[in-house]
């Protein structure tokens, strides 16, 4: 695009000015946020210093704290929530580009993306009322043997990780297939035709689609993971606010966003709130490494490999940067 | 043309005529405690309709960012269920002063399929429930207090605020009287860290986990288990009886209080004496500065807290919650003197 050959008036050179100073300004509210965390959990930093990333303990009133149990929470619901959104996302749609029915698409489409739009407290108040019992019959219901293995140990209480992973689950369903279904769509229509021209089957030629866009599937994915990371209020009220370091998918557990949505308010105490701040330093440290690591897939799946040179990949990773 | 301009010139009046009835309202801001919430709001709206040039405002945050709001004056008055600690009353621009305004109880909540009697909880008992140590409910402990309960052999789950609260401020206060265990290992404050149990947020939050959990046990502001129509158990008092939480119970914690108030009135009544009084009452307070720089809104607090002193008292028990006992209302009237107006 910027290789072009252009007249460069002064229009031009003040509409580069202006779009680069938003962009700018985007990075310049990143850093600040950063920065303001930072500042404003010093008390904390100081007094645990790395500590704080390893330690289990949160105990207000002796005035330790260790947010290791929150970033626990935090990375398996999300990746609960992923393993169970991701195959129902891209089943969504690939269900959606390649196998509806005209006159039925349009309805579909719309449904999935009006589930983005229900508010979170919404999703949460849902969970607590219908998504919880059902889990907790489900719990009662597990069989002795997988009750005493580590990933199903514990009283059915319904909230708890399963909980959390289930609502985060439904709540990143439809980000993810609704950037899915635009990938696939993106896929030109001569991939399709020259499979099917070499013999394929209507299932083989989706496979070879779904290959074709691989790289925007990622990013779609990846998505998702970020929608997870930060979700809080349907979170905090099924995932039984526990803090503790667990593996079972029955255990209480609790995430970072939740104590500091449950927390923030009533801390009166200095090192509380910058401890609460720093949980937020946490989170957005967390977020932009996962972000970083997504992008650096990206990357790496959208270069063309030497042998040829597919143009349209490259185009393609470009539409989902 | 002419329709045009009379609705216009008429929607003009109208604008005019609304912010002329808005001017003459004083609104003052307060935020605080949820413990006391539903009075508060009761109160400020019954005193809206006696004197409808004042709005009293009130956000229900929390008893710390109460605290933390009225010391840095973002609001005109603060509500909390602890007291301020020395530190953070030193830590505000002036001196706060608090007074009580009314009584409320905590009590414990449970939900056991095929137990609706009332269950006595000895205090001990009730402090190892929540330090985890009593994981049953058909535990000797628990039994041995209520021989003629037939108590199921269920794991008891326990339920706490996962929020910081006076309501919990209040209990651990309670339990930290009555288990040293507790006082040593867990402590007293709006936020804990709590051996065992999932959390809910605020009051309904824990309301709603123990009636949806099957053999959960919990604690709740009073007026939330009677709305919610929620059982509720009887505590062990000092004096060793059994007390089930009602208004005349609360004031009578008070009562025995009122001797030895100290000026400040920051006083804990938890685990009173005598034979009436329930084991789980609290005064929740009033925050006020003594010189505020806004007199006219100080004023206006003064009546408003005369009024509340007085007459409000009688909405208490209605809602659940006890009136102060006289001696308590002669002392607090004398201090709402010392604001410099």
């Amino acid at each position: 695009m910027a290789t072009h050959s252009q007249r460069k008036g002064p229009s031009d050179l003040g509409f580069r000015l202006g779009t680069g100073i938003f962009a700018l300004f985007v990075l310049a509210l990143v850093a600040a946020i950063g920065l303001n965390l930072v500042w404003e959990s010093r008390q904390a930093l100081v007094k645990f210093g790395f500590r704080f990333w390893r330690t289990s303990t949160w105990d207000p009133v002796a005035g330790e704290f260790g947010a290791l149990p929150f970033i626990w929470g935090t990375l398996y619901s999300s990746l609960l929530a992923l393993l169970l959104a991701t195959p129902i996302s891209l089943g969504i749609a690939i269900f959606l580009a390649e196998l509806c029915p005209r006159w039925l698409r349009p309805l579909l489409v719309f449904l999935t993306e009006l589930l983005a739009a229900i508010p979170s407290v919404v999703y949460g108040l849902w969970a607590v009322f219908v998504l919880v019992p059902l889990v907790r019959a489900l719990e009662a219901a597990t069989p002795a043997a997988l009750r005493n293995t580590a990933l199903f140990h514990g009283p059915p209480v319904g909230v708890g990780m399963l909980s959390a992973g289930l609502i985060l689950a439904i709540m990143v369903i439809p980000y993810t297939s609704s950037v899915a279904r635009e990938i696939l769509k993106a896929v030109p229509g001569s991939q399709r035709e020259a499979a099917y021209g070499l013999g394929a089957t209507r299932f083989e030629a989706i496979q070879r689609v779904v290959h074709y866009g691989r790289v925007g599937i990622v990013g779609a994915v990846m998505l998702g993971l970020g929608r997870a990371l930060g979700e809080t209020m349907a979170v905090t009220m099924v995932i039984g606010n526990n803090a503790q370091v667990s593996l079972s998918l029955y255990a209480p557990s609790h995430t970072m966003a939740a104590v500091i949505a449950n927390e923030f308010a009533e801390a009166a105490d200095d090192l509380h709130l910058n401890a609460l701040i720093e949980i937020g330093l946490v989170l957005f440290l967390v977020t932009l490494v996962l972000n970083g690591l997504s992008r650096l897939l990206i990357w790496r799946m959208s270069r063309p490999p030497s042998r040829r040179v597919p143009a349209t990949t490259t185009a393609l990773a470009e539409v989902t940067r | 043309m002419r329709s045009r301009n009379t609705i216009l010139a008429l929607a003009l009046g109208v604008g005019l005529a609304a912010t002329g009835a808005v001017a003459g309202t004083t609104a003052i801001n307060g935020a605080g405690a949820t413990f006391p919430y539903p009075i508060y709001s009761k109160w400020f709206s019954e005193y809206n309709k006696l004197h409808p040039d004042v709005q009293i405002n009130y956000q229900s945050i929390g008893s710390g960012g109460g605290i933390r709001q009225v010391t840095n004056q973002t609001v005109f008055f603060g509500a909390t269920d602890g007291p301020m600690s020395d530190e953070q009353l030193q830590q505000a621009p002036g001196k706060i002063l608090h007074f009580p305004t009314v009584l409320g109880a905590v009590v414990p909540i449970y939900n056991l399929a095929g137990v609706d009697a009332e269950l006595r909880f000895p205090a001990a008992v009730l402090a190892d429930i929540f330090l985890g140590k009593i994981t049953k409910w058909n535990d000797p402990a628990l039994a041995k207090a209520n021989p003629e309960v037939k108590l199921p052999d269920q794991e008891i789950n326990v339920v706490h605020r996962s929020d910081g609260s006076g309501t919990s401020y209040i209990f651990c206060d309670f339990l930290g009287k009555v288990s040293k265990e507790w006082w040593a290992k867990v402590g007293v404050a709006t936020a804990v860290n709590w051996p065992v149990g999932l959390g809910g947020k605020g009051n309904e939050g824990v309301a709603g986990l123990v009636k949806q959990t099957p053999g959960a046990i919990g604690y709740v502001e009073l007026i939330y288990a009677l709305q919610n129509k929620q059982a509720y158990g009887m505590v062990e008092n000092k004096d060793g009886n059994y007390v089930r939480a009602s208004v005349e119970s609360v004031t009578a914690a008070a009562a025995a209080a009122a001797a030895a108030m100290p000026a400040d009135f920051r006083v804990s009544i938890t685990n009173a004496p005598g034979k009436d009084a329930y084991p789980i009452s609290s005064f929740t307070w009033l925050l006020l500065y003594d010189s505020p720089g806004d007199k006219t809104k100080a004023k206006i607090m003064v009546e408003f807290m005369r009024w509340a002193l007085g007459e409000g008292q009688k909405l208490a028990p209605e809602l659940g919650y006890a009136p102060l006992p006289e001696s308590v209302v002669k002392l607090d009237l004398e201090a709402l003197k010392k604001i410099k107006l």
